[in-house]
Protein backbone atom coordinates (compact mmCIF):
# COMPACT_ATOMS: atom_id res chain seq x y z
CA UNK A 1 0.00 0.00 0.00
CA UNK A 2 1.04 3.78 -0.41
CA UNK A 3 2.35 5.76 1.86
CA UNK A 4 -0.36 7.98 1.62
CA UNK A 5 -3.42 5.59 1.66
CA UNK A 6 -1.67 3.90 5.09
CA UNK A 7 -1.99 8.12 6.30
CA UNK A 8 -5.41 8.09 4.80
CA UNK A 9 -6.46 5.07 6.85
CA UNK A 10 -5.39 6.58 10.02
CA UNK A 11 -6.51 10.44 9.45
CA UNK A 12 -9.50 9.87 7.33
CA UNK A 13 -10.97 6.90 8.45
CA UNK A 14 -9.98 6.45 12.08
CA UNK A 15 -10.35 10.20 13.33
CA UNK A 16 -12.30 11.37 10.55
CA UNK A 17 -9.68 14.31 9.74
CA UNK A 18 -9.81 15.33 6.10
CA UNK A 19 -7.33 14.87 3.68
CA UNK A 20 -5.51 18.76 3.74
CA UNK A 21 -4.54 20.19 -0.25
CA UNK A 22 -1.24 18.49 -0.40
CA UNK A 23 -2.40 14.55 0.52
CA UNK A 24 -5.32 15.00 -2.14
CA UNK A 25 -2.61 15.74 -4.74
CA UNK A 26 -0.62 12.82 -3.48
CA UNK A 27 -4.53 10.63 -4.20
CA UNK A 28 -5.05 12.52 -7.69
CA UNK A 29 -1.27 11.08 -8.32
CA UNK A 30 -2.22 7.83 -7.44
CA UNK A 31 -1.63 5.17 -10.16
CA UNK A 32 -3.96 3.11 -11.84
CA UNK A 33 -2.79 -0.24 -9.97
CA UNK A 34 -3.65 1.29 -6.81
CA UNK A 35 -7.29 2.61 -7.58
CA UNK A 36 -9.18 -0.31 -6.47
CA UNK A 37 -7.33 -0.10 -2.98
CA UNK A 38 -7.93 4.11 -3.21
CA UNK A 39 -11.62 3.62 -4.14
CA UNK A 40 -12.26 0.35 -1.26
CA UNK A 41 -10.64 3.51 0.97
CA UNK A 42 -13.26 6.15 -0.06
CA UNK A 43 -16.19 3.78 0.07
CA UNK A 44 -14.86 2.47 3.62
CA UNK A 45 -15.08 6.65 4.50
CA UNK A 46 -18.38 7.33 3.33
CA UNK A 47 -19.92 4.14 4.99
CA UNK A 48 -18.08 4.53 8.28
CA UNK A 49 -18.68 8.57 8.22
CA UNK A 50 -22.18 8.87 6.12
CA UNK A 51 -23.58 5.56 6.10
CA UNK A 52 -25.10 3.08 3.45
CA UNK A 53 -28.01 5.70 2.84
CA UNK A 54 -28.06 7.18 -0.98
CA UNK A 55 -29.80 10.66 -0.78
CA UNK A 56 -31.62 11.13 -4.34
CA UNK A 57 -32.57 14.25 -6.06
CA UNK A 58 -34.37 15.42 -9.64
CA UNK A 59 -33.53 18.93 -10.94
CA UNK A 60 -35.60 20.85 -13.27
CA UNK A 61 -34.98 24.33 -14.97
CA UNK A 62 -37.33 26.53 -13.89
CA UNK A 63 -35.49 29.37 -16.65
CA UNK A 64 -33.63 28.18 -19.20
CA UNK A 65 -30.86 29.62 -21.97
CA UNK A 66 -30.35 33.53 -21.93
CA UNK A 67 -27.97 34.01 -18.81
CA UNK A 68 -25.76 37.19 -19.13
CA UNK A 69 -22.72 35.45 -17.79
CA UNK A 70 -20.16 34.14 -19.94
CA UNK A 71 -19.69 30.68 -17.49
CA UNK A 72 -17.51 28.83 -20.60
CA UNK A 73 -18.81 25.54 -19.91
CA UNK A 74 -22.59 26.35 -20.00
CA UNK A 75 -24.83 26.09 -23.26
CA UNK A 76 -27.18 28.20 -21.46
CA UNK A 77 -25.24 31.88 -21.32
CA UNK A 78 -26.35 34.25 -24.14
CA UNK A 79 -23.40 35.51 -25.34
CA UNK A 80 -22.37 32.04 -26.83
CA UNK A 81 -23.72 30.42 -29.99
CA UNK A 82 -25.59 27.85 -28.27
CA UNK A 83 -28.39 26.02 -29.84
CA UNK A 84 -30.19 26.57 -26.71
CA UNK A 85 -33.03 29.13 -26.45
CA UNK A 86 -34.54 30.78 -23.67
CA UNK A 87 -37.32 29.25 -22.09
CA UNK A 88 -39.95 29.44 -18.72
CA UNK A 89 -41.22 26.72 -17.14
CA UNK A 90 -44.94 27.28 -16.05
CA UNK A 91 -46.48 26.38 -12.36
CA UNK A 92 -48.23 23.23 -13.16
CA UNK A 93 -45.15 22.20 -15.16
CA UNK A 94 -42.60 22.63 -12.23
CA UNK A 95 -45.66 21.17 -9.57
CA UNK A 96 -46.14 18.06 -12.03
CA UNK A 97 -42.31 17.64 -12.54
CA UNK A 98 -41.83 17.62 -8.43
CA UNK A 99 -44.53 15.16 -8.81
CA UNK A 100 -42.52 12.90 -11.32
CA UNK A 101 -39.30 13.07 -9.13
CA UNK A 102 -41.02 12.39 -6.02
CA UNK A 103 -42.48 9.15 -7.46
CA UNK A 104 -38.77 7.73 -8.39
CA UNK A 105 -38.46 7.70 -4.74
CA UNK A 106 -36.60 11.10 -4.56
CA UNK A 107 -36.21 13.22 -1.87
CA UNK A 108 -35.01 16.19 -3.02
CA UNK A 109 -36.00 18.50 -6.07
CA UNK A 110 -33.55 21.29 -6.70
CA UNK A 111 -35.40 24.19 -8.95
CA UNK A 112 -32.58 25.94 -11.09
CA UNK A 113 -32.44 29.08 -13.18
CA UNK A 114 -29.97 30.38 -15.45
CA UNK A 115 -29.13 33.75 -14.30
CA UNK A 116 -26.55 36.47 -12.87
CA UNK A 117 -28.94 36.32 -9.79
CA UNK A 118 -32.94 36.48 -9.88
CA UNK A 119 -35.04 39.24 -10.29
CA UNK A 120 -38.31 40.02 -8.81
CA UNK A 121 -39.88 38.30 -11.62
CA UNK A 122 -37.82 34.90 -11.03
CA UNK A 123 -38.56 35.81 -6.78
CA UNK A 124 -42.22 35.70 -7.29
CA UNK A 125 -41.94 32.80 -9.67
CA UNK A 126 -39.92 30.49 -7.14
CA UNK A 127 -42.60 31.95 -4.03
CA UNK A 128 -45.59 30.68 -6.20
CA UNK A 129 -43.87 27.86 -7.59
CA UNK A 130 -42.50 26.18 -3.91
CA UNK A 131 -46.03 27.16 -2.37
CA UNK A 132 -47.51 24.77 -5.03
CA UNK A 133 -44.92 22.25 -5.02
CA UNK A 134 -45.53 22.14 -1.17
CA UNK A 135 -49.18 21.95 -0.88
CA UNK A 136 -48.65 18.95 -3.50
CA UNK A 137 -45.86 17.29 -3.06
CA UNK A 138 -44.03 15.45 -0.12
CA UNK A 139 -40.75 16.37 -0.91
CA UNK A 140 -37.80 18.87 0.02
CA UNK A 141 -36.99 22.18 -2.31
CA UNK A 142 -34.06 23.35 -3.15
CA UNK A 143 -32.42 26.57 -5.71
CA UNK A 144 -30.29 26.99 -7.53
CA UNK A 145 -30.54 31.00 -9.07
CA UNK A 146 -26.85 32.57 -9.09
CA UNK A 147 -25.44 34.88 -6.55
CA UNK A 148 -27.98 36.41 -3.93
CA UNK A 149 -28.63 39.41 -1.84
CA UNK A 150 -29.15 39.00 1.68
CA UNK A 151 -32.66 39.93 0.96
CA UNK A 152 -33.16 37.08 -1.40
CA UNK A 153 -31.80 34.44 0.82
CA UNK A 154 -33.94 35.94 3.81
CA UNK A 155 -37.05 35.37 0.95
CA UNK A 156 -35.96 31.89 0.00
CA UNK A 157 -35.93 31.08 3.38
CA UNK A 158 -39.26 32.32 4.11
CA UNK A 159 -40.36 30.12 1.55
CA UNK A 160 -39.18 27.01 3.05
CA UNK A 161 -36.37 26.50 0.75
CA UNK A 162 -33.89 24.22 2.74
CA UNK A 163 -30.71 23.98 0.92
CA UNK A 164 -28.99 26.10 -1.68
CA UNK A 165 -26.85 24.93 -4.73
CA UNK A 166 -24.30 27.60 -5.17
CA UNK A 167 -21.21 25.76 -7.78
CA UNK A 168 -17.49 27.26 -7.04
CA UNK A 169 -17.38 25.49 -10.34
CA UNK A 170 -13.59 25.37 -10.29
CA UNK A 171 -11.02 26.36 -7.78
CA UNK A 172 -10.06 29.88 -7.20
CA UNK A 173 -6.98 30.28 -9.70
CA UNK A 174 -8.63 28.50 -12.31
CA UNK A 175 -12.23 30.74 -12.03
CA UNK A 176 -10.80 33.32 -13.93
CA UNK A 177 -10.10 31.19 -16.81
CA UNK A 178 -13.78 29.96 -16.74
CA UNK A 179 -15.55 33.01 -16.02
CA UNK A 180 -15.16 36.17 -16.26
CA UNK A 181 -19.01 37.88 -15.95
CA UNK A 182 -18.52 37.68 -12.27
CA UNK A 183 -15.65 36.57 -9.67
CA UNK A 184 -14.75 33.56 -7.40
CA UNK A 185 -15.29 35.84 -4.47
CA UNK A 186 -18.90 37.14 -5.65
CA UNK A 187 -19.57 33.36 -5.88
CA UNK A 188 -18.17 32.57 -2.26
CA UNK A 189 -20.26 36.06 -0.76
CA UNK A 190 -23.29 34.56 -1.45
CA UNK A 191 -22.42 31.07 0.23
CA UNK A 192 -21.50 32.41 3.04
CA UNK A 193 -25.15 34.48 3.09
CA UNK A 194 -26.91 31.24 2.59
CA UNK A 195 -24.62 29.33 5.40
CA UNK A 196 -25.43 31.97 7.98
CA UNK A 197 -29.34 31.95 7.19
CA UNK A 198 -29.26 28.04 8.04
CA UNK A 199 -29.61 26.48 4.97
CA UNK A 200 -28.06 23.98 3.78
CA UNK A 201 -25.25 24.71 1.57
CA UNK A 202 -24.65 23.03 -1.79
CA UNK A 203 -21.57 23.73 -3.42
CA UNK A 204 -19.36 21.60 -5.56
CA UNK A 205 -18.20 22.24 -9.06
CA UNK A 206 -16.79 20.54 -13.02
CA UNK A 207 -14.06 18.42 -13.54
CA UNK A 208 -12.06 19.15 -16.77
CA UNK A 209 -12.29 22.50 -17.15
CA UNK A 210 -8.55 22.46 -18.36
CA UNK A 211 -7.57 22.55 -14.65
CA UNK A 212 -4.60 20.55 -13.72
CA UNK A 213 -4.34 17.85 -11.09
CA UNK A 214 -2.60 20.76 -8.55
CA UNK A 215 -6.04 22.59 -9.32
CA UNK A 216 -8.23 20.04 -8.73
CA UNK A 217 -6.19 19.42 -4.95
CA UNK A 218 -6.81 23.12 -4.61
CA UNK A 219 -11.11 23.08 -5.19
CA UNK A 220 -11.40 20.25 -2.83
CA UNK A 221 -9.42 22.06 -0.35
CA UNK A 222 -11.11 25.05 -0.86
CA UNK A 223 -14.61 23.18 -0.95
CA UNK A 224 -13.58 21.39 2.66
CA UNK A 225 -13.22 24.88 4.01
CA UNK A 226 -16.46 25.62 2.84
CA UNK A 227 -17.98 22.73 4.40
CA UNK A 228 -20.66 22.75 2.81
CA UNK A 229 -23.58 19.73 3.51
CA UNK A 230 -23.79 18.61 -0.34
CA UNK A 231 -20.88 18.81 -2.85
CA UNK A 232 -22.33 17.75 -6.60
CA UNK A 233 -19.30 16.62 -8.67
CA UNK A 234 -19.95 17.12 -12.46
CA UNK A 235 -17.86 16.54 -15.03
CA UNK A 236 -17.74 18.25 -18.51
CA UNK A 237 -19.95 17.25 -21.38
CA UNK A 238 -18.67 19.57 -24.33
CA UNK A 239 -21.47 21.57 -25.18
CA UNK A 240 -21.65 22.84 -29.16
CA UNK A 241 -20.85 26.54 -29.47
CA UNK A 242 -19.02 27.07 -25.46
CA UNK A 243 -15.81 28.03 -25.57
CA UNK A 244 -14.94 24.29 -24.07
CA UNK A 245 -17.05 22.57 -26.40
CA UNK A 246 -14.02 20.90 -27.87
CA UNK A 247 -12.62 19.94 -24.26
CA UNK A 248 -11.59 16.60 -24.11
CA UNK A 249 -14.11 14.58 -21.77
CA UNK A 250 -11.91 13.38 -18.05
CA UNK A 251 -10.63 9.52 -18.45
CA UNK A 252 -13.05 7.49 -16.16
CA UNK A 253 -10.38 5.96 -13.94
CA UNK A 254 -9.28 10.25 -13.50
CA UNK A 255 -12.83 10.71 -12.21
CA UNK A 256 -12.92 7.86 -10.27
CA UNK A 257 -9.86 9.10 -8.59
CA UNK A 258 -11.29 12.32 -8.31
CA UNK A 259 -14.17 11.38 -6.34
CA UNK A 260 -12.30 9.48 -3.84
CA UNK A 261 -10.23 12.46 -3.79
CA UNK A 262 -12.73 14.43 -3.13
CA UNK A 263 -14.04 11.88 -0.47
CA UNK A 264 -11.09 11.45 1.38
CA UNK A 265 -10.82 15.35 1.74
CA UNK A 266 -14.32 15.83 2.92
CA UNK A 267 -15.30 12.61 4.78
CA UNK A 268 -18.76 13.83 6.04
CA UNK A 269 -20.12 15.51 2.94
CA UNK A 270 -22.70 14.26 0.50
CA UNK A 271 -20.94 13.78 -2.20
CA UNK A 272 -22.95 13.86 -5.54
CA UNK A 273 -22.95 12.26 -8.92
CA UNK A 274 -24.13 14.63 -10.73
CA UNK A 275 -24.01 15.80 -14.41
CA UNK A 276 -21.70 14.41 -17.39
CA UNK A 277 -21.45 11.13 -15.49
CA UNK A 278 -22.94 9.15 -18.28
CA UNK A 279 -20.27 10.30 -20.94
CA UNK A 280 -17.05 10.28 -18.49
CA UNK A 281 -18.33 6.79 -16.86
CA UNK A 282 -20.97 5.09 -18.72
CA UNK A 283 -23.04 2.84 -16.48
CA UNK A 284 -20.17 0.57 -15.11
CA UNK A 285 -18.31 3.28 -13.50
CA UNK A 286 -21.58 4.94 -12.24
CA UNK A 287 -21.15 1.23 -10.20
CA UNK A 288 -18.03 2.24 -9.48
CA UNK A 289 -18.01 5.50 -8.49
CA UNK A 290 -21.22 4.74 -5.47
CA UNK A 291 -18.32 2.28 -4.32
CA UNK A 292 -15.88 5.20 -4.31
CA UNK A 293 -16.93 7.31 -1.96
CA UNK A 294 -19.96 8.98 -3.82
CA UNK A 295 -23.52 8.55 -1.55
CA UNK A 296 -25.99 10.43 -3.14
CA UNK A 297 -26.95 10.97 -7.20
CA UNK A 298 -29.13 13.27 -9.47
CA UNK A 299 -31.52 10.85 -11.42
CA UNK A 300 -33.03 11.39 -14.41
CA UNK A 301 -32.79 14.41 -17.06
CA UNK A 302 -30.66 17.20 -16.13
CA UNK A 303 -30.91 21.49 -17.08
CA UNK A 304 -30.52 20.32 -21.12
CA UNK A 305 -29.20 17.40 -21.20
CA UNK A 306 -30.38 13.62 -20.65
CA UNK A 307 -29.60 11.19 -18.18
CA UNK A 308 -29.49 7.44 -17.21
CA UNK A 309 -33.90 6.74 -16.85
CA UNK A 310 -33.88 6.84 -12.71
CA UNK A 311 -35.15 3.38 -12.76
CA UNK A 312 -31.41 2.19 -13.67
CA UNK A 313 -30.02 4.44 -10.97
CA UNK A 314 -32.46 3.09 -8.25
CA UNK A 315 -32.17 -0.53 -9.29
CA UNK A 316 -28.11 -0.52 -9.04
CA UNK A 317 -28.58 1.23 -5.54
CA UNK A 318 -30.72 -1.98 -4.52
CA UNK A 319 -28.51 -3.89 -6.30
CA UNK A 320 -25.55 -2.29 -4.12
CA UNK A 321 -28.02 -2.71 -1.22
CA UNK A 322 -27.72 0.94 -0.48
CA UNK A 323 -30.59 2.11 0.74
CA UNK A 324 -32.34 5.80 -0.56
CA UNK A 325 -33.05 8.28 2.23
CA UNK A 326 -35.94 9.36 3.66
CA UNK A 327 -37.49 12.51 4.01
CA UNK A 328 -36.35 14.72 6.81
CA UNK A 329 -36.95 18.26 7.00
CA UNK A 330 -33.69 20.57 8.34
CA UNK A 331 -35.66 24.08 8.06
CA UNK B 1 -35.39 17.34 -43.88
CA UNK B 2 -32.54 18.87 -40.97
CA UNK B 3 -30.51 17.09 -38.69
CA UNK B 4 -32.27 17.99 -34.98
CA UNK B 5 -29.17 18.31 -33.32
CA UNK B 6 -27.10 20.47 -35.31
CA UNK B 7 -29.39 21.98 -37.79
CA UNK B 8 -27.54 20.65 -40.95
CA UNK B 9 -28.95 18.94 -43.70
CA UNK B 10 -29.54 15.59 -42.78
CA UNK B 11 -29.02 14.10 -46.29
CA UNK B 12 -25.45 16.01 -46.17
CA UNK B 13 -22.39 14.87 -44.17
CA UNK B 14 -21.80 12.33 -41.18
CA UNK B 15 -24.74 12.61 -38.56
CA UNK B 16 -23.48 9.99 -36.53
CA UNK B 17 -21.75 11.47 -34.20
CA UNK B 18 -24.86 13.55 -33.65
CA UNK B 19 -27.31 10.45 -33.14
CA UNK B 20 -25.08 9.32 -30.36
CA UNK B 21 -25.15 12.37 -28.98
CA UNK B 22 -28.49 12.45 -29.07
CA UNK B 23 -28.90 9.51 -26.87
CA UNK B 24 -28.22 12.02 -24.16
CA UNK B 25 -29.37 15.35 -25.18
CA UNK B 26 -33.20 16.38 -26.77
CA UNK B 27 -33.19 17.42 -30.35
CA UNK B 28 -32.53 21.50 -30.50
CA UNK B 29 -33.60 22.23 -33.98
CA UNK B 30 -36.38 21.16 -35.87
CA UNK B 31 -36.03 18.10 -38.55
CA UNK B 32 -38.63 20.37 -40.75
CA UNK B 33 -37.54 24.00 -40.76
CA UNK B 34 -34.01 23.90 -39.01
CA UNK B 35 -35.32 26.78 -36.67
CA UNK B 36 -34.15 26.28 -33.17
CA UNK B 37 -37.04 25.11 -31.05
CA UNK B 38 -37.65 26.36 -27.46
CA UNK B 39 -36.69 22.74 -25.73
CA UNK B 40 -37.81 22.00 -21.86
CA UNK B 41 -35.81 19.14 -20.10
CA UNK B 42 -37.75 17.86 -16.85
CA UNK B 43 -36.75 14.72 -15.13
CA UNK B 44 -38.60 12.27 -17.07
CA UNK B 45 -38.37 13.81 -20.59
CA UNK B 46 -38.46 16.52 -22.94
CA UNK B 47 -40.46 18.89 -24.97
CA UNK B 48 -38.93 20.80 -28.45
CA UNK B 49 -41.50 23.34 -29.96
CA UNK B 50 -41.14 24.88 -33.41
CA UNK B 51 -42.97 27.89 -33.77
CA UNK B 52 -43.85 26.63 -37.26
CA UNK B 53 -44.10 22.94 -36.48
CA UNK B 54 -45.45 22.89 -33.22
CA UNK B 55 -44.48 20.44 -30.31
CA UNK B 56 -42.71 17.03 -30.34
CA UNK B 57 -42.03 15.08 -26.66
CA UNK B 58 -39.67 12.46 -25.88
Amino acid sequence: MSEILDRARAQVLNDGVGLDEAQTLEVLRLGDDELPELLQLAHDVRMKWCGPEVEVEGIISLKTGGCPEDCHFCSQSGLFASPVRSVWLDIPSLVEAAKQTAATGATEFCIVAAVRGPDKRLMDQMREGVKAIKAEVDIQVAASLGMLSQEQVDDLVDMGVHRYNHNLETCRSHFPNVVTTHTWEERWGTLKMVRDSGMEVCCGGILGLGETLEQRAEFAAQLAELDPHEVPMNFLNPRPGTPLGDQPVVEGKDALRAIAAFRLAMPRTILRFAGGREITLGDLGTRDGLLGGINAVIVGNYLTTLGRPATSDLELLQDLKMPVKALSATI
Amino acid sequence: MFCDRCGEPAAQGDHSGCAAARELEPPRFCPDCRRRMKVQVVPTGWTATCVEHGTRTS
